[in-house]
C-alpha cells in the first residue's frame, strides 16, 4: 500500500535534473566495475599462455627466469592450511563468547572494539609485530627455555601463519558472530527448556545450524590470508629455496615443515616485479604467478559469497 | 524471550560447563590481549630509539656541507649513509600525499555508488552488485600493485606526461581500489539504515526523488558517511604493497602529486628486511610503525564512536 503511495508520488518528476543525478551516480557505480573486469581481463589475457601443467608443477629455474612456480604455490597452501588451524577455532570461541555469553556490558564493548581495531591495523604493523614478538620474542625465549639453539628464534614458515593468523581473526568472528545472531532465539529456549545445558545448546542446536556462516568466515579467511604479502616479509617468506620446507617426520613420513622458511605466490609476484635481475623478461612469469594467485583468491571468494548467500536465503525461510 | 533462557541458564553450575565458559572468555579476550601486545611490542621498540637519537632528529638534522662550508639543516630520510638522517618529515609526506588522493577518489566514487545501490538501484541490480563488489575488496593488493607497476603507470604517464613513471598519483589509484568497496559498503549500510518513514515524509511536501537524496536521507546519513570516509582513510594510510610497488619509493619532502615518493609503510617494507636487529635503523623503523599505528587506530576509534553514535540516535 505505502509502496504504491510512494511511487505515485515520485513517477510526476521525471525532469532532466533528476535523470542527469541517477545517470551520474550510475557512473559511479559502473566504473569500478569496469575496473574490475580490465583488472580481470589483463591478467587473463597476458597470463593464460604462461599457466601450463610445468609452470604449475616445476621449480625456479636459470636464477628465477625460467621455471615454474610450485613451490609457491605449495608453500601458499601449507602457510594459509597452518594460519585457518591457528585462527578457526580460535575466532569461532570467541564469537559465541560474543554472542551468547558476553551480554552487552563493558567486556561486550571492550572486545568488540578490540575486534574492529584489529580489522584496522596495517598489513605491515602486523609484520613489525610479528616480527618483534613472534620471532625475536617468543622465538628466541623458547628457545633460551628449551636450548633449541636457533630452532624458534628465525623468521619460518610457524610465526608467518601466526601473523597472518591475528589478522584473519576479525574476518572470521565477525562472520560467526552474524551466523550465530541469525539463529532464533526459540530453538535455544526450547533446547534449554528440554533441561539441556547452555553448553549442550550451543554444541547441539546453535553451531550445527551456524556452520553454513562459520565456513564462509573460514573461506573469507584463507582467502585473505592467502593474498596478504606485508605481514610475512620479515616473519618467514623466503626469495628463493632450492628445496622445498619438507621434513622426514621418524625419518620416513613427509610432512610440512612449519621451522623452514617457505616461497609464497604473492611474495614471488612483489620480488618478481620489482627486484628481479630482468623485469622485463620475467613479465611473462610474473602475469602467470598473479594468474594463479588470483585464480585461487577469487575461487575462494566467489565460493564464499554463493554461500553466504545460500545460506541468507535458508535462514530467511526459517524464520519465517 | 531472553528472560526464558536466563532463567533456564541460571541452574547449571556444572563445572564442565564453568570451565568451557572461562576458556571461551579467553578466547572472547585474545582480539583485546592481541591489539594491546601490538601497542606495547611497537612502542616497546620503538621508544629504544631515543637511546641514540634526539628527538629533533625525527624532523631534520644539522649537516656539515663541505660544498657550502657551513652546517645545513636536512630534512630527509638517509637511514644508510655516513650520518644517518631519520627525518619522518618526508615519509609522513608521502604517506599523506597518497592517502588524501586516494580517499577523495575513493570518497567520490564510494558515496555515489553508495546512494546508486541504496536509493536508486532495484533489487536485482543490487543483488548482483554487492557481491562483485565483495570480489573486488578480495582482490590482493600484490596484484593490484603489480597491474599499477606494469600497465596503469605508463598509461599515467602517457596521459599527463609526468616526469617519473612511479609516482603518488599512480599509488593514489591502486589504493582508492582498495579502499573504494569498504566505503560503498558502510555508505550504503548508513543510508539504509535511514527510517522509509522520513523519505516518505519529504514525497508528501512534493520534494523530488533527488530533493529527498539531498536533502533528507544524506544529511540524516551524515555521520555514516563520514565514519566510513574516516575509515577509508585508514586503510588508505596502512596500504603497504601497492605503495611499496608503484610510488618509486624516492623520499622527497614534497607537495606534488606526481612525484615519487616514499611512504611510511613502504619505507618499513623495503627497509626492514635489511637492518641488524637491535640497531639504531631497527629501532627507528619500529618507531615508524608506532607512528603509523598510532594514526590509523585514532581514526578508527573517531569513526567507531561516530558510528555508535548514528546507531543510538536511529534507535531513537
Amino acid at each position: 500500500m505505502r509502496e504504491s503511495i510512494v511511487s505515485n508520488l515520485t513517477v510526476k518528476h521525471d525532469n532532466l535534473s533528476e535523470n542527469f543525478m541517477n545517470g551520474l551516480v550510475r557512473i559511479f557505480a559502473v566504473v569500478p566495475l569496469i575496473a574490475i573486469f580490465l583488472i580481470l581481463w589483463i591478467i587473463v589475457k597476458n597470463g593464460a599462455g604462461v599457466v601450463t601443467g610445468s609452470f604449475l608443477l616445476l621449480a625456479p629455474t636459470d636464477g628465477m627466469t625460467q621455471g615454474g612456480i610450485f613451490p609457491c604455490i605449495f608453500g601458499a597452501i601449507a602457510k594459509t592450511v597452518l594460519m585457518v588451524v591457528m585462527a578457526l577455532p580460535l575466532g569461532v570461541a570467541a564469537a559465541i563468547y560474543l554472542v551468547e555469553y558476553a551480554g552487552d556490558g563493558i567486556v561486550f564493548r571492550l572486545i568488540r572494539a578490540a575486534v574492529n581495531n584489529l580489522a584496522g591495523v596495517p598489513s605491515i604493523v602486523f609484520g613489525l609485530f610479528g616480527l618483534g614478538f613472534f620471532v625475536l620474542f617468543v622465538g628466541r625465549n623458547l628457545d633460551q627455555v628449551l636450548k633449541t639453539g636457533l630452532l624458534f628464534g628465525q623468521p619460518c614458515m610457524l610465526w608467518a601463519a601466526a601473523t597472518l593468523a591475528i589478522l584473519v581473526l576479525p574476518v572470521i568472528i565477525v562472520s560467526t558472530e552474524e551466523a550465530l545472531i541469525s539463529v532464533p532465539q526459540s530453538h535455544r529456549a526450547a533446547s534449554l527448556a528440554l533441561g539441556a545445558t547452555k553448553w549442550q545448546t550451543i554444541w547441539r542446536v546453535v553451531i550445527p545450524q551456524a556452520r553454513g556462516g562459520i565456513l564462509t568466515g573460514a573461506i573469507l579467511a584463507v582467502s585473505r590470508g592467502a593474498g596478504e604479502t606485508a605481514p610475512i616479509l620479515f616473519t618467514g617468506v623466503a626469495y628463493f629455496l632450492p628445496h622445498l620446507p619438507v621434513v622426514n617426520l621418524f625419518g620416513f613420513i613427509p610432512m610440512v615443515n612449519p621451522f623452514d622458511q617457505f616461497m609464497d605466490l604473492s611474495y614471488h609476484i612483489y620480488i618478481m616485479a620489482t627486484q628481479s635481475v630482468d623485469a622485463e623478461k620475467t613479465l611473462p612469469i610474473q602475469y602467470g604467478t598473479t594468474l594463479v594467485l588470483i585464480s585461487l583468491t577469487f575461487l575462494l571468494n566467489l565460493v564464499a559469497v554463493l554461500f553466504r548467500m545460500y545460506f541468507r536465503k535458508k535462514q530467511g525461510l526459517v524464520t519465517i | 524471550m531472553t528472560d526464558i533462557t536466563q532463567e533456564l541458564t541460571r541452574k547449571n553450575h556444572h563445572p564442565a560447563e564453568w570451565l568451557i565458559e572461562k576458556a571461551l572468555f579467553i578466547s572472547g579476550i585474545a582480539s583485546i590481549v592481541f591489539i594491546s601486545l601490538i601497542f606495547l611490542f611497537l612502542f616497546k621498540e620503538g621508544m629504544l630509539t631515543f637511546k641514540s637519537v634526539s628527538p629533533l632528529d625525527l624532523i631534520g638534522k644539522w649537516v656539515y656541507d663541505p660544498y657550502d662550508e657551513k652546517n645545513i639543516f636536512k630534512v630527509m630520510w638517509q637511514s644508510v649513509s655516513e650520518v644517518p638522517k631519520y627525518s619522518i618529515v618526508p615519509l609522513v609526506c608521502g604517506s599523506f600525499l597518497v592517502a588524501f588522493p586516494a580517499t577523495v577518489i575513493s570518497s567520490v566514487f564510494g558515496i555515489g555508488c553508495g546512494i546508486y545501490l541504496s536509493e536508486i538501484a532495484s533489487a536485482r541490480v543490487r543483488e548482483t552488485l554487492k557481491p562483485t563488489l565483495e570480489l573486488l575488496a578480495g582482490i590482493p593488493s600484490v596484484v593490484i600493485g603489480f597491474l599499477m607497476l606494469a600497465v596503469v603507470a605508463t598509461f599515467v604517464q602517457d596521459l599527463f606526461h609526468t616526469k617519473f613513471r612511479l609516482n603518488a598519483f599512480v599509488g593514489a589509484l591502486g589504493v582508492s581500489l582498495v579502499t573504494f568497496p569498504i566505503i560503498v559498503t558502510l555508505v550504503e549500510e548508513a543510508l539504509r539504515a535511514i527510517p522509509k518513514e522520513l523519505r516518505d515524509a519529504s514525497y508528501a511536501l512534493g520534494a523530488t526523488k533527488w530533493q529527498t537524496i539531498w536533502k533528507t536521507v544524506v544529511p540524516a546519513a551524515v555521520s555514516g558517511i563520514s565514519a566510513a570516509v574516516l575509515l577509508g582513510f585508514g586503510r588508505a594510510l596502512g596500504e603497504t604493497m601497492i605503495v611499496l610497488m608503484a610510488t618509486g619509493n624516492a623520499a622527497l619532502v614534497t607537495l606534488d602529486m606526481f612525484s615519487s615518493v616514499r611512504t611510511m609503510t613502504a619505507n618499513i617494507a623495503a627497509e626492514m628486511g635489511e637492518v641488524v636487529q637491535g640497531s639504531e635503523h631497527y629501532y627507528v623503523l619500529f618507531l615508524v610503525g608506532a607512528i603509523l599505528f598510532t594514526m590509523t587506530f585514532v581514526l578508527n576509534i573517531c569513526s567507531e564512536v561516530v558510528i555508535n553514535k548514528m546507531r543510538r540516535k536511529l534507535r531513537m
